[in-house]
């Protein structure tokens, strides 16, 4: 085996030079401290896009988008086509947990301040992947076009319209017309298959790129270590062999949730019935549905809702631009400020996430 | 036999990998091979050969989960309703003396056009379109 | 710019008084117009002298018969003496044994009814006196049904209003009033307890309870107006009014001759009138509960038929049964189970012709039947368990997928540690 392998690095190192390949995997080396498992959580997003990438295509293969055809076709996997319903749920919980370690990977890199000079730009473009993941959660969970999904979408695309003189044009655009019909499912759609994957490798990949650049952050406590306590395994290939481990561990978790925890069919979307009792959003969007719901109507003479969106534009912008804002360390304060905003961020979401629920 | 440690530890590993791959492409590969009915029945069915329906005779053909009856009128028009009786829904048959539609259950009558004409019926049958495309007959829902 | 100011409300004023004059006078005419017609109304009200039960909805005072249109007399006058005067015509409440004949002044003749319902019967009256209502009516008996009993005097509505004494819905109530008085039906040796037999019967549990007027209420099989219990050998032919099938099927039998020379009824013979039941399978057969070994006895003919054709029947209805309860369990299972009950929906079909088919006491034709069922029932049977196996094969399929993981990762981690071992 190894000796084929070896054959073919050559073949390739005769026509290509793998020379730089060879001292980047040689020298790239990972920081080993207390807290080096948190360096996977990138990996692990990255692992779920790609499962989402492959389950996705396939089941392209036999998805229809169109009011009389999204709903039969998402039947049609689920029950005729082979393993339909694990590519299905494979891909639909695939999603979720995306979302969730996105979120904890940025988090991880938020508590640990790997945001600071020089990796501003690597947090700003792992930002806007954020959103973008969000983007696509929110794309394609209309794609089932079941009375949930039909819902949630008009649920959200209206809350768009809320923002002042701009908002209603671009709820429009979005909805592809003033309602959600067959037409925002086309456009959906092609946002989910096209528009979004386009920008979104883009953006990966120069996030990848950075951190490929600069290699992977110091914690403080690393940094302040005396050199020969500072402990590095090299990443190809200990580390990688590691990240893939995990990367199976991950892997297993999800068919087995896509098998005992299938995701239902639901009822196919009827936009002239009412919608149903306790509609709600994904749950990666219940903190920012709650809260605009705990809004009054009125804040001073802004509509509630409009204030709670442009609230969160704004939170959500000053997040992104976290690596250029100074704020001092207080030397007397036992938490330092920045981490007591980061604790504040993700005890709110949480907080809000589960009253959206209980309530 | 010993084996040392190394090598055992690599058979593990290509065994694992193999069985690994197998549990991954196994699904991928017969997921591609199209499936019997090779697209979901959406709004429309076939039904058959319009050559081989005689005339002043009736099927019942398989929408989706409901049967629907399918007419080939003495003249050579093509009716297609709903077959569950709007009664206590049984399934109701085509008359070919009477060339009306009936149900045996409790004797309710409807006429060619799905009006609930005699009996207990409280509602007409559900109408549905028939187009012959190149001699094959398609039902489809109406509208 | 004042003088107009000024004057502006004077015309005002002058409108106004107008259009009131105007429309007093208009209201003035409309109570002269009544009065034309109700002094009988207007004056019977004011003396709190309304007949019991009086209702505007009454179908009568919708045409503008009002009380002179039955009662005769002249309604334009206020004055009693001239208004409930003979010579105008006025004939007072009708005696009980005249009633029909009150009634039957227009309702018999059709050149008067067609002016308000060009299609009505008007055979009601001569239907009536072929009733034993009719009879006893004629015969001096007070205590029988007469037209107001049924359709009361001063409320009248069509049989097809909801809020009619006589709408489908209403008839077992109305025709319990006299049949369910016990005293009274003990003077004529009737039973009084039908209402309570119908209202457990599946006939009127599908009318009282689920409010389906397709089925039937006491008039449907008892008549209208002619109302008698059907006559012998004419039970099965008012069942068969809907029952056509086993109407048909029974009477081409030598057991429906057999039934004539014993006096026997029928449909009822077996299936009981008023207190009528879903039938079970356990009424063919030899069993307990059957209904063939009531005449027959081991070692007949009938009996041999009887039993053979139980076990047909039963043969398809385990099957069925059974089919029904994998579907169930597919479904349950989140498996497809859309054609599995596409076909079940077919042998329900077999099997409720089976049963109709049991009244032709042919073993043969029954078998027939059954025999499509159950290779129906089969096929989705078999359908099922290939739904629950399949979901079965997912399990075991991940689990031996599971383990090829387990392997790997084992593996994996045991050549992590040794490389990382070489390393240090």
């Amino acid at each position: 085996m190894k000796r084929i392998g070896n054959k073919i690095i050559d073949w390739i190192d005769e026509r290509y030079d793998l020379t730089p390949v060879r001292k980047l995997l040689k020298h790239k080396k990972v920081p080993s401290h207390k807290y080096s498992a948190w360096y996977y959580m990138g990996g692990v997003t990255l692992f779920l896009f790609l499962v989402q990438l492959f389950t996705g295509i396939l089941l392209l293969l036999y998805y229809r988008p169109g009011e009389e055809s999204a709903y039969e076709s998402v039947r049609f996997i689920v029950t005729e086509v082979k393993f339909g319903w694990l590519i299905r749920n494979v891909h639909s919980w695939s999603a979720n947990l995306l979302v969730f370690f996105a979120f904890l990977h940025m988090f991880s890199v938020f508590f640990s301040k790997a945001y600071k000079k020089p990796r501003e730009l690597t947090w700003v473009t792992g930002f806007i992947i954020l959103v973008f993941t969000l983007a696509f959660g929110f794309s394609g969970y209309l794609l089932p076009w079941n009375e949930l999904s039909f819902f949630a979408t008009k649920v959200g695309t209206d809350i768009v319209g809320v923002i002042p003189i701009i908002g209603e044009p671009l709820r429009n655009i979005l909805r592809g017309g003033e309602d959600v019909t067959g037409a925002t499912l086309s456009r959906f759609f092609g946002i989910h298959v096209a528009i979004l994957p386009a920008i979104f490798t883009m953006f990966l990949s120069l996030h990848l790129l950075f951190i490929q650049r600069q290699g992977m952050h110091d914690p403080e406590h690393f940094k302040n270590l005396p050199e020969e306590k500072k402990k590095y395994i090299p990443f190809f290939p200990d580390f990688a062999l590691k990240d893939f481990l995990l990367w199976l561990v991950v892997f297993n978790i999800l068919i087995f949730l896509a098998l005992y925890f299938p995701w239902e069919l639901g009822n196919k979307a009827d936009p002239f019935a009412s919608a149903p009792k306790g509609i709600r959003p994904e749950w990666y969007f219940m903190f920012m549905f709650q809260t605009l719901k705990l809004l009054p109507a009125h804040i001073l003479f802004i509509e509630g809702e409009l204030f709670g969106v442009l609230v969160f534009g704004v939170a959500g912008f000053i997040w992104m631009m976290i690596p250029y804002i100074k704020i001092k360390n207080k030397s007397d304060w036992k938490v330092q400020p920045l981490t007591v905003i980061g604790i504040v961020v993700v005890a709110f979401i949480v907080i809000m996430t589960i009253l959206g629920y209980i309530l | 036999m010993l084996l040392d440690r190394r090598k055992f530890l690599n058979v593990l590993l290509g065994l694992g990998t193999f069985g690994g791959v197998v549990a991954i492409f196994y699904p991928v590969f017969s997921f591609l091979i199209p499936p019997k009915s090779a697209e979901p029945k959406v709004n429309s069915v076939k039904a058959g050969t319009a050559s081989e329906l005689p005339t002043n005779s009736s099927k019942i053909v398989k929408f989706g989960r409901k049967p629907v009856i399918l007419i080939k009128t003495e003249e050579g028009q093509y009716k297609a309703l709903s077959a569950t009786c709007t009664h206590l829904d049984c399934i109701v048959q085509y008359k070919q003396d009477t060339k009306q539609i009936w149900c045996a259950c409790h004797n309710g009558t409807y006429d060619l056009n799905g009006r609930n004409i005699s009996g207990p019926p409280p509602k007409p049958l559900e109408e549905y379109e028939v187009k012959i495309i190149k001699d094959e007959i398609v039902i489809t829902k109406l509208g | 710019m004042r003088k107009s100011f000024f004057y502006l409300p004077i015309y005002a004023l002058a409108l106004f008084l107008t259009i009131g004059f105007y429309d007093g006078a208009e209201q003035k005419n409309k109570t002269a117009q009544n009065s034309k017609e109700d002094h009988c109304v207007s004056c019977h009200k004011e003396n709190d002298m309304m007949p019991k039960g009086f209702s505007e909805n009454d179908v009568h005072r919708h045409a503008e018969l009002s009380c002179s249109g039955c009662h005769g007399g002249d309604p334009s006058s206020d004055d009693e003496s001239i208004a409930m005067s003979p010579s105008k015509g006025y004939r007072g409440v009708p005696k009980k044994k005249d009633i029909p004949q009150f009634c039957g002044k227009c309702h018999s003749n059709i050149n008067i009814m067609r002016v308000y319902q060009p299609r009505i019967a008007t055979d009601q009256v001569s239907q009536f006196y072929t009733s034993m209502h009719g009879k006893k009516l004629l015969q001096g008996d007070v205590n029988v049904a007469d037209c107001t009993s049924c359709h009361t005097a001063h409320n009248i509505l069509p049989a097809k209003d909801p809020r009619s004494t006589v709408y489908a819905l209403n008839v077992p109530p109305t025709c319990n009033k006299c049949h369910g008085d016990k005293e009274l039906m003990k003077k004529y040796n009737l039973p009084s307890n039908q209402l309570e037999e119908y209202s457990k019967s599946v006939h009127g549990n599908e009318l009282l309870n689920k409010k389906d007027i397709g089925a039937p209420a006491c008039n449907d099989c008892h008549g209208n107006h002619g109302a008698m219990p059907p006559g012998l050998t004419s039970v099965s032919y008012v069942c068969g009014m809907c029952h056509i099938n086993n109407l048909q099927y029974f009477n081409a039998t030598k057991m429906a001759r057999a039934f004539e020379k014993q006096d026997f009824h029928g449909c009822e013979q077996c299936h009981g009138n008023h207190g009528v039941q879903k039938p079970s399978d356990n009424m063919v057969g030899v069993g307990k509960e059957s209904i063939c070994v009531d005449c027959h006895n081991e070692g007949d003919k009938g009996y041999a038929t009887a039993k053979s054709i139980k076990i047909s029947l039963d043969k398809l209805s385990d099957l069925y049964n059974l089919a029904e309860t994998k579907l169930n369990e597919v479904h349950q299972k989140g498996m497809n189970e859309v054609e599995i009950s596409f076909l079940l929906q077919d042998a329900k079909q077999d099997l409720i012709q089976s049963r109709t088919l049991v009244h032709t006491f042919d073993t043969v034709k029954v078998n027939s039947k059954t025999k499509d069922g159950v290779a129906i029932a089969s096929n989705a049977l078999a359908m099922a368990e290939k739904q629950i196996n399949d979901y079965y094969t997912r399990r075991n399929g991940f689990l031996a997928a599971t383990l090829a993981f387990l392997l790997l990762v084992v593996a994996l981690y045991f050549k992590i540690k040794d490389i990382g071992k070489k390393n240090s």
